[in-house]
């Protein structure tokens, strides 16, 4: 093998990819959330629509689109490798086992919390981008595809109300162990600035989360 | 007995004990009954009573490993009561004193639990997987001399107490029994780093962290997954930090190492 397959074959260097592929998740969250900040706009999606039609037809962001493909991917798959390999080598089970007590049960549930989120992921990608790309959407009056009248009926299904409320409060935790976890990982841990890098992933979990959970309810209530 | 509390009122316990005949035995938990046990005593000199119990009834004593029972070889590995070393934070077995337990308690025994650890024997274990880590690269090679010799090479007082502290681990394996991953990243960060810190260690920077590593995912150690469980149990207080070290150290010998493999 070559020293770069070894690199990231290694235990370490599979962590790295988690971390990499992990922060650069987190920035595609910013993204996707400061865009969809406009379906709260009470312009009845004008504005949204005009987004999505560019989201969906830029040339550069569609490109971007596949390293996005890409990060989840292997996000997603080393997850899940890294969590099946890490229960074998532990072997068997203790009788009696009191890890609650050194240890937090979200920094022990990433793979259950990341399946989660996964499951959401393919749902969310269903209802919305496959019926904007593999679909005739109707167009609202600026002759867009109309994205935002697609939202306000999938969040009349309290069913899926529900599951993205839940969703977030999975992901919320997955990335408040995730986000400073990453960083450590990359070996950036350091007496001066790892508190504030544990803030601000605090900060960014609640934050991000609650924001996105908000636009499914806010439909619910609202606009249905 | 000096500094013994002649008010300490004897307890008696019920023992959960792991046993298990050897390495493809199925094992399993077997219960015992001890008495009179001064709280004064420790852990491990509660568990002799029970194996002169145990030989008296011409029964098999049950095998746990031990050697200084000072807190500094870190042989006395024990499971108790679902925590590596026991409940009690900064310790290791030995220095486990009875005292922290309440006359009438049950009390679980287990040996540590890991693939790379096999169970020789009941609570014993088989950690020569550190041993080889360490032969991978966990020395330095050039022969730095005597105290006075040592004392030539000028190191900054911050740095050669960051690096006395990585090397108080006493490869006890708490990290591996307490992690969920089973993971020895604490283990081979804090020998790693030790010598990272220090002018003596430079020599072999690269190759020493390439190849623990190396052999650290040979034995079938788990990945690190920051949880924390290690630097919570670990008797001497190794900290995460140097975890964040190895994963530097690694990372800058994989990419300017003239190794090709
Ligand atoms: C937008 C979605 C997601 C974001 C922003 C995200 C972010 C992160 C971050 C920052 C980490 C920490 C990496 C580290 O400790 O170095 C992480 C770890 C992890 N993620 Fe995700 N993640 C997402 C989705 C998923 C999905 C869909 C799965 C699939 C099952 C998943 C599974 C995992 C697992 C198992 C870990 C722990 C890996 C380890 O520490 O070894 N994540 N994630
Ligand atoms: S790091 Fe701590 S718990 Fe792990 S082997 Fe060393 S002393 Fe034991
Ligand atoms: S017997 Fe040596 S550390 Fe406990």
């Amino acid at each position: 093998m070559s020293w770069i397959s070894n690199t990231f074959s290694s235990s370490i260097g599979r962590k790295i990819i988690m971390s990499v592929t992990g922060l650069f998740l987190c920035s595609f969250l910013v993204v996707h959330l400061v865009g969809n900040l406009q379906l709260f706009k009470d312009d009845n999606g004008v504005a949204f629509n005009a987004y999505s039609e560019f989201m969906g037809h830029n040339p550069i962001i569609r490109t971007i689109e596949w390293v996005l493909v890409l990060g989840f991917g292997f996000h997603i798959y080393q997850g899940l490798a890294l969590a099946a390999k890490n229960r074998a080598a532990r072997g068997s089970n203790y009788v009696s086992d009191h890890i609650e007590q050194n240890s937090k049960w979200y920094s022990r549930s990433m793979a259950l919390l990341g399946s989660i989120v996964l499951f959401f992921l393919v749902v969310h990608l269903y209802n919305f981008l496959g019926s904007l790309r593999f679909m005739d959407v109707p167009r609202d009056a600026n002759g867009n595809e109309d994205a935002y009248g697609l939202v306000v009926q999938a969040f009349r299904n309290p069913f899926y109300v529900v599951l993205y409320v839940v969703a977030q409060v999975a992901l919320c935790y997955h990335l408040l162990h995730g986000f400073q976890s990453a960083f450590q990982t990359l070996g950036l841990n350091h007496r001066k600035y790892t508190p504030a890098i544990k803030a601000l992933g605090f900060g960014f979990s609640i934050i991000v989360c609650a924001l996105f959970a908000a636009m499914p309810v806010y439909f619910f209530f609202f606009k249905s | 007995m000096a500094g013994s509390n002649p008010n300490a009122k004897p307890m008696n316990l019920t023992l959960k004990v792991w046993r298990q005949k050897n390495r493809a035995a199925k094992g399993g938990i077997v219960e015992y009954k001890v008495k009179d046990i001064s709280p004064d005593m420790s852990f491990l000199e509660m568990l002799d009573v029970l194996n002169e119990d145990l030989l008296r009834k011409g029964d098999e004593p049950v095998a746990f490993d031990h050697d200084c029972r000072e807190g500094i070889c870190g042989s006395c590995n024990l499971f108790i009561n679902g925590r590596a070393h026991g409940p009690e934070k900064g310790t290791t077995t030995c220095q486990l004193h009875m005292r922290k337990f309440s006359d009438g308690d049950t009390i679980t025994i287990e040996p540590w639990r890991a693939n790379a650890f096999p169970v020789n024997k009941d609570l014993s274990v088989d950690r020569s997987a550190f041993d080889r880590i360490i032969q991978a690269g966990g020395y330095v090679s050039v022969n730095t001399g005597g105290a006075p010799d040592g004392n030539e090479i000028p190191i900054p007082k911050e740095i050669a107490d960051r690096a006395f502290e990585a090397a108080t681990c006493i490869g006890c394996g708490a990290c591996v029994a307490s992690c969920k991953n089973a993971s020895a990243m604490l283990f081979v960060s804090a020998k790693v780093s030790q010598l990272a810190l220090l002018p003596q260690g430079n020599v072999e920077r690269k190759a020493r962290v390439e190849n623990m590593v190396a052999q650290m995912d040979k034995e079938g150690f788990g990945a690190c997954t920051n949880i924390g469980s290690c630097a919570a149990e670990c008797p001497v207080g190794i900290s995460l930090e140097n975890i964040a070290i190895l994963n530097r150290e690694f990372l800058a010998a994989k990419a300017t190492s003239n190794n090709l493999v």
